[in-house]
């Protein structure tokens, strides 16, 4: 038996609230009544993460998206959809008032997300070449190899727009382009696959869904500039990444996609595998290419630019491998079809790891000008557990924060920016009212700080002196003269920094104390924390009235700080306490007080 | 196989295209093509793999390709597992454990019933399929 048709009714946390079982229970004995149970399935789904709209009910195997369902609209849905075979227009999702930050023209789908990068991560089998070559693998090589000119590959990338998805968004046309131009017997082709941001999980799963887009790119790259050989510079702590790499690799070797007269076309490409020792700094372009030769990974000052001067002083074209899984897709379809997604200055699509306290948690593929609230709320599906949204924080330990206020920002290169933020490679942590701004800023300062290679003193000896102010004020002995110092110490940095990571080091400190300073002053003046994250600052008390004597918190404590009868009030022994929180959590009476 | 030539290249890929979203990978029906990327192993995916394999073999089943993907991007309802089936819409499952893999195998595939509570969406449209449109 199969069933003509299958009514999904999105079950998620948020459509279940708006009625969602009345809706599926109104299908089923709708179905029933009309006498096509047998013919009807009504299933019952997780999220499609698309919140704002629902109910949603979608029916295949048309693909009928159905939004803000009633449980009234059963009969007719089944009456004209399922036994008619009409679609009922007026609850057809109106696909119009979609583009509204973003031109992504003449493309109608109810989904927020657009994947281009991410066009093969979840169809092939990232481990079997000829599933990437059904999919229009390698088709964008022959045409490089056989049909395009040099100039004709730059034309395509200009014209698309195309800007570096690593961070800083260098026109990529023009980085190949003086590569092509410079003068050199040799020259090299680079992937940076150093994702270090924290959270940042990116170009690990593009690598782990489809190696061979980003190999294909790369020999697109090595003919329109000139090069015969690539290097993949990706962190030895993604063991899956490299072996489907080296599995790509091997494949394509063996189809003749990589090393000697490609496809017979006389051109010569091959590539290697370096591993870096997951040092933070090495994913700066310099630093990375003297991890490349052999070096210690440390900046070098620029110009020349490694276009010019770059791997054992040859012109080297290096992008990160967002940046290289899009190039396929634009030399097929074009530069213009690319140009035409996005906003005004920046095109194309941004792939961003969403992570923290949101219900939906994953890897999301949205064009440029898609507003961060449609990304949190549309795509996450809003705050996990009912709290209160409080910030996010993008562009990793280079970032911000970004607050409420701005959630209807479109994202593109300049807009984050200019709130002190930056879009950065894609990490995108959302934070609820539990989270401690200043614990925040800690955490990605001690990161940098960690990470820094200590060349120059700007980086080294002010993270040091801004990590111990903050560490000085989260255990309350912060002086409001602190908050001015670490303004002071933040802007050298930013100016005097050899590179990024210096120079952008004080991006979270800066973007949390403009937007959060009455946390800070919290910390500093009335010596609490907030949000209870600051152990130093919170204490926990029994609260005479509530406690019933149960002594289950006792029982939990593990430093045996909590003494009291049986049926009698606790008592919390402050000296003993470790502020661990569990007699908080343990208590069902809410007879623990954090002050 | 040996180096190709442009030719063949363009030869295997029009003889492959059909495969891949035909159902019939190595002559199969079915197939159940599994979330591998680290997020989904991390999850339990190579777990519901070999439950697969198992309730496959407990039903006899021959008729069914398990294969493996990368990361589809919902980390959230990891394991993730993707079914395809004759005549059936393809149907993205999440949060899979040995519970639900019995249920796929027994009503999705068996009964051709899709298992409630677990059905996904797919994030977005394939650009390769539709071209880009």
């Amino acid at each position: 038996m199969t069933f003509r048709n299958y009514i999904l009714v999105c079950g998620g946390t948020a459509c279940e609230s708006s009625k969602a079982d009345d809706i599926y229970q109104a299908l089923l004995s709708e179905s029933k009544k009309q006498g096509v149970e047998n013919e009807v399935q009504i299933v019952k789904t997780g999220c499609f993460g698309f919140c704002e709209q629902g109910p949603i009910v979608k029916i295949l195997p048309e693909d009928s998206f159905y939004v803000q369902i009633k449980p009234e609209d059963a009969q007719e849905l089944i009456a004209e959809h399922v036994i008619k075979g009409r679609e009922v227009k007026r609850l057809l999702y109106n696909k119009e008032g979609k583009t509204k930050h973003t031109k992504v023209e003449d493309i109608e789908f109810y989904q927020k997300q657009y994947r281009i990068v991410l066009r093969n991560c979840g169809f092939i089998d990232p481990e079997n070449i000829d599933e990437y070559i059904a999919r229009e693998g390698y088709a964008a090589l022959e045409k490089v190899l056989f049909e395009m000119s040099s100039d004709d590959v730059i034309g395509e990338l200009r014209e698309s727009n195309l800007r570096g998805r690593g961070g800083a968004g260098f026109p990529t046309w023009m980085k190949w382009n003086f590569t092509r131009q410079a003068k050199g017997d040799l020259k090299y082709i680079v992937v940076n696959a150093d994702e270090g941001d924290p959270g940042a999980y990116m170009d690990r799963s593009t690598l782990e869904g489809d190696p061979h887009s980003v190999l294909e790119a790369m020999a697109i790259a090595g003919k329109t500039v000139g090069s015969n050989h690539g290097f993949i510079y990706i962190r030895a702590e993604y063991p899956l990444a490299i072996r489907r790499l080296e599995i790509a690799m091997a494949q394509a070797r063996e189809y003749g996609l990589l090393g000697e007269n490609i496809l017979g076309s006389g051109f010569d490409f091959d590539v290697e595998i370096r591993l870096g020792a997951g040092a933070f700094v090495c994913g700066e372009e310099t630093a990375l290419l003297a991890s490349i030769e052999g070096s210690r990974g440390t900046p070098v000052p620029r110009p020349p630019f490694p276009a010019v001067k770059g791997l054992w002083g040859k012109p080297t074209v290096i992008n990160n491998v967002e940046t290289w899984a899009n190039i396929p897709v634009i030399i097929l379809k074009g530069g213009n079809w690319f140009s035409k997604i996005g906003t005004e200055d920046s095109h194309g699509t941004k792939v961003f790891a969403l992570t923290g306290k949101i219900r939906n948690s994953g890897l999301v593929e949205v064009p440029m000008g898609t507003t961060l609230r449609e990304i949190i709320y549309d795509i996450g599906g809003g705050i996990a557990n009912g709290k209160e949204f409080k910030a996010v924080q993008t562009g990793g330990p280079s970032g911000g924060v970004i607050t409420k206020e701005f959630l209807d920002t479109p994202i593109d290169f300049g807009s984050l920016t200019k709130l002190g933020s930056m879009m950065g490679s894609g990490g995108m942590i959302v934070m609820d009212e539990d989270d401690c701004i200043v614990d925040v800023a800690k955490f990605y300062l001690n990161f940098t700080v960690d990470e820094s290679c200590g060349k120059c003193a700007p980086c080294r000896i002010g993270g040091r002196s801004l990590a111990n102010l903050l560490e000085k004020i989260t255990k309350g002995n912060g002086e409001l003269a602190d908050l001015d110092q670490m303004v002071e110490i933040g802007e050298a940095m930013k100016k005097a920094s050899l590179c990024a990571l210096g120079q952008t080091a004080p991006n979270p400190i800066l973007s949390t104390l403009h937007f959060f300073r009455d946390e800070y002053l919290a910390h500093v003046v009335d010596k609490k924390c907030p949000a209870g994250k600051c152990k130093s600052l919170v204490s926990y008390y029994i609260l005479e009235d509530k406690c019933i004597g149960c002594t289950a918190c006792a029982r939990k404590c593990p430093t045996a700080a909590i003494s009291g009868e049986r049926r009698e009030v606790h008592v919390i022994d402050q000296a003993a306490c470790i502020k661990c929180g569990v007699c908080f959590e343990t208590c069902k009476f809410g007879a623990i007080e954090v002050r | 196989m040996a180096k190709m030539t442009l030719e063949e290249l363009r030869k295997l890929r029009d003889s492959k295209k059909g495969d891949l979203r035909k159902r019939d990978i190595a002559g199969k029906d079915f197939q159940i093509i599994i979330g591998m990327g680290t997020c989904g192993i991390a999850a339990g995916a190579k777990s519901v793999f070999d439950s697969f394999m198992q309730e496959l073999d407990a039903h006899k089943l021959d008729n069914v390709a398990v294969t493996q993907t990368g990361c589809m991007g919902l980390c959230y309802v990891e394991p993730t597992v993707e079914v395809l089936a004759p005549d059936m819409p393809p149907v993205i499952y999440g949060k899979v454990d040995s519970a639900v893999v019995k249920l796929i195998v027994e009503d999705h595939i068996m009964r051709k019933k899709m298992v409630s509570e677990h059905v996904f969406d797919r994030p977005s449209i394939d650009i390769i399929k539709d071209g880009g449109k």
